[in-house]
């Protein structure tokens, strides 16, 4: 279709096409019809690259804008109407994951994508470093006390993607115990972190999302901000290899910020059976209120990905080579961290 | 050849294929109780399998083939979980005994079940055949099924010259359901866990009865069928998914809530609310089916929503069929705000610069 040089300057303006369409349009949040508008049965592929083009070839000639708005509008009716239809009867398909597309696409996407644009304003660096088709293992930094980086780095790679793929997370079998969030985690096409999973995805070609320090980076105090934690046991890294896909190292600055947790309350945490209870300046003291995240300024950069296709297959059972690796994706994605924390001008602008 | 469990629908049917199949001379069926169905031309002897009078019906008739298809959930008329469990567990270890000393069988097939995977939150999302279970079933089918699958792997070391092929189905549907899933599922209303949407593989009666005698025949050219193969159909659904398709609304009952109204469900006889059953529909269940396809050479007629749709076809429509779902849908969209789309048009986000 487009070329390579098109891609990103198109992909851009339809985002901010997106935001501007959520502006005009009150209670956005609550519409179910498809952000990328048009026709909703098909993929959001098609649905936000051709009906720009296509746009872009008839808005030449003297065409009325309050009919094409009005046009945009019934059409965007009918495709939710159509999408309500398919959803009530059930005729929708996911995958062995449980990985719901449609939903994902449609509600999910355009559920957090505020969140990103507007409140954190990713900012999102050396995208080019996914591969446009073909497995990938992209390996990040984890923070935040709640895992929201998770959820931003998968509408990261999904909106500024020139092939909008779809990251499926690795999740903690925590996420998979909680009502509820066990159910939007699976249909949001995550899945839990064991090297079988990640094997069945990476060789189905998927591009795969894991945050090797877990509750470990997650739960760590504020003033241990930006200090990755111990990797695992570099799990991730031989599944990698068995499966013959890149690594891409990714680091995520302004979540450390957004629950600066001061403290750590083990006994409620025991209590409630989680790895901690996090206490913050305004978290429980303020009630639901204080669980508000702070509105911090994002980048998340995308590194060199690290081949591993190179190696004889017996290299996944080498536990100095595992150690090596390992070691290698984590002194880059600190070593970007730190670039990153330098370049920063503050925490929220 | 001899067939346990010929008086239920599915081991009557595989009787009635079997024995139209030219290499099988005889086809002996075997229950504890008369079946109500035709059998055809095979032999029907009455026998208990927990009784040692098993082996006598596999000297006299000198078997070759024993396709062990008496190990259910559910119990036959009347007999609570007692007789099911005696059924599986006794009853197999009496039939493996009597292979074992009968010198003229070559064959052993035994259909168990993919809940020998129990399902828990930390399992992984597929089950390959090797996968260990997380969580062991603790109790119920899930357990006899587990214990028969042990006492046949004892067998097949003890009786290395048998080839031992173990089917692993997923949830058996069909137009007679014979399954606690198809038991509930054919509720007015479904009794779901809140916030859980278990994924939920179905497989065809039809291909059951396929793969049982691609098992309980010689193997076909480059294929293998001794071992331990999941049958299943191709695609996951959701039980939300299959509740919409069926039209039978949902309750969402709290998780510890859900043990009570299952045993209020079972006290009025409704359905078998098992723990176990409760897991499945808490944490779903998906296995894979490669092996099936690549090693014993099966590729399913039915994909898991082809099964669903004829079972859903065979229930009736509940209290909300999908196409009055659909229609309702349809008419909302025929109010004066969503209608006249001028579908020639392209649609522009432009248009409201």
């Amino acid at each position: 279709m487009a070329d390579a040089k098109v891609i990103p300057f198109d992909d851009d303006r339809s985002r901010s096409g997106a935001g501007r369409r959520r502006g005009t349009l009150p209670g956005g949040g609550r519409d179910r019809t498809p952000p990328q508008g048009g026709p909703a049965p098909v993929s959001a592929l098609p649905g936000g690259q051709v009906p720009e083009g296509a746009a872009e070839a008839a808005g030449g000639p003297s065409q009325d804008a309050g009919e094409a708005s009005v046009s945009g509008w019934d059409r965007r009716i009918a495709g939710g109407l159509a999408f309500l239809r398919r959803r009530l009867t059930g005729d929708y398909e996911v995958d062995e994951f449980g990985y719901d597309k449609e939903l994902t696409d449609q509600v999910l996407m355009s559920m957090l994508r505020p969140l990103a644009d507007k409140y954190f304003r990713v900012e999102v660096k050396g995208i080019e470093n996914i591969p446009s088709d073909g497995g990938a293992l992209i390996v990040a930094n984890h923070s935040g006390t709640l895992p929201l980086d998770g959820l931003m780095l998968q509408v990261a790679v999904h909106d500024n993607h020139p092939a909008e793929r779809h990251l499926r997370l690795l999740a903690a079998d925590l996420v998979f115990m909680l009502p509820v969030v066990n159910e939007l985690a699976r249909k949001a096409g995550h899945t839990l972190a064991c090297a079988e999973d990640a094997e069945r995805l990476l060789q189905s070609g998927e591009v795969v999302g894991v945050m090797p320090e877990g509750f470990k980076g997650i739960g760590k105090p504020f003033g241990e901000r930006y200090k990755l934690q111990r990797f695992g046991r570099g799990g991730f890294v031989s599944t990698a290899l068995r499966a013959g896909v890149p690594i891409v190292p990714c680091s995520i600055v302004g979540a450390e910020e957004i629950y600066p947790m001061i403290g750590n309350s083990k006994t409620l945490a025991r209590v409630l059976g989680v790895p901690y209870f996090p206490i913050t300046p305004t978290f429980p003291w303020l009630g639901p209120l204080g669980a508000v995240p702070l509105p911090t300024k994002w980048t998340i950069q995308f590194g060199e990905p690290i081949p591993t296709d190179g190696y004889p297959p017996e290299a996944a059972e080498d536990p100095m080579l595992m150690f090596n690796l390992t070691d290698q994706v984590r002194e880059q994605i600190q070593h970007t961290l730190y670039k990153l924390l330098v370049q920063r001008r503050s925490v929220f602008f | 050849m001899l067939v346990t469990g010929a008086a239920r629908q599915l081991g009557g049917r595989f009787v009635r294929r079997i024995q139209r199949d030219p290499g099988v001379d005889r086809v002996i069926a075997v229950d504890a109780v008369a079946p109500e169905h035709q059998l055809g031309d095979a032999v029907f002897v009455q026998a208990d399998i927990r009784q040692s009078a098993i082996a006598r019906v596999l000297a006299e008739h000198s078997v070759d083939t024993v396709v062990h298809l008496d190990v259910s959930a559910k119990a036959l008329g009347a007999g609570g979980r007692t007789t099911v469990k005696e059924t599986n567990v006794i009853g197999t270890m009496q039939l493996l005994g009597a292979c074992q000393k009968s010198p003229t069988v070559q064959r052993l097939v035994v259909k168990s079940s993919t809940n020998v995977y129990g399902s828990a939150p930390r399992d992984p999302a597929v089950f390959t055949e090797t996968t260990p279970p997380k969580s062991l079933p603790s109790g119920g089918f899930a357990k006899d099924a587990v214990e028969v699958e042990g006492y046949v792997r004892g067998f097949a070391r003890r009786r290395p010259d048998v080839a031992v092929c173990v089917l692993r189905f997923a949830n058996i549907l069909g137009p007679q359901p014979d399954s606690p899933l198809a038991d509930y599922l054919a509720l007015p209303v479904l009794p779901t866990v809140l916030g859980y949407d278990p994924r939920l593989q179905f497989v065809h009666e039809d291909d059951v009865v396929d793969v049982l005698e691609i098992a309980a025949r010689e193997p076909r050219r480059g294929t293998l069928n001794s071992g331990t193969f999941n049958i299943a159909g191709d695609g996951v659904l959701l039980l939300s998914q299959c509740s919409r398709r069926l039209g039978r609304p949902t309750v969402p009952v709290l998780l510890p809530a859900v043990t009570w109204v299952g045993s209020a469900l079972r006290t009025i006889g409704m359905t078998d609310f098992s723990p176990e059953q409760i897991r499945l529909l808490t944490h779903g269940r998906v296995v894979s089916t490669v092996q099936m396809r690549e090693t014993l050479g099966f590729r399913p007629k039915f994909t898991t929503a082809g099964t669903f749709a004829e079972f859903a076809r065979s229930r009736g429509p509940g209290l909300l069929p999908p196409e009055r779902v659909g229609r309702a849908v349809g008419r909302l969209a025929e109010l004066p705000i969503g209608g006249g789309g001028q579908a020639g048009t392209t649609h522009s986000t432009h248009g409201a610069r």
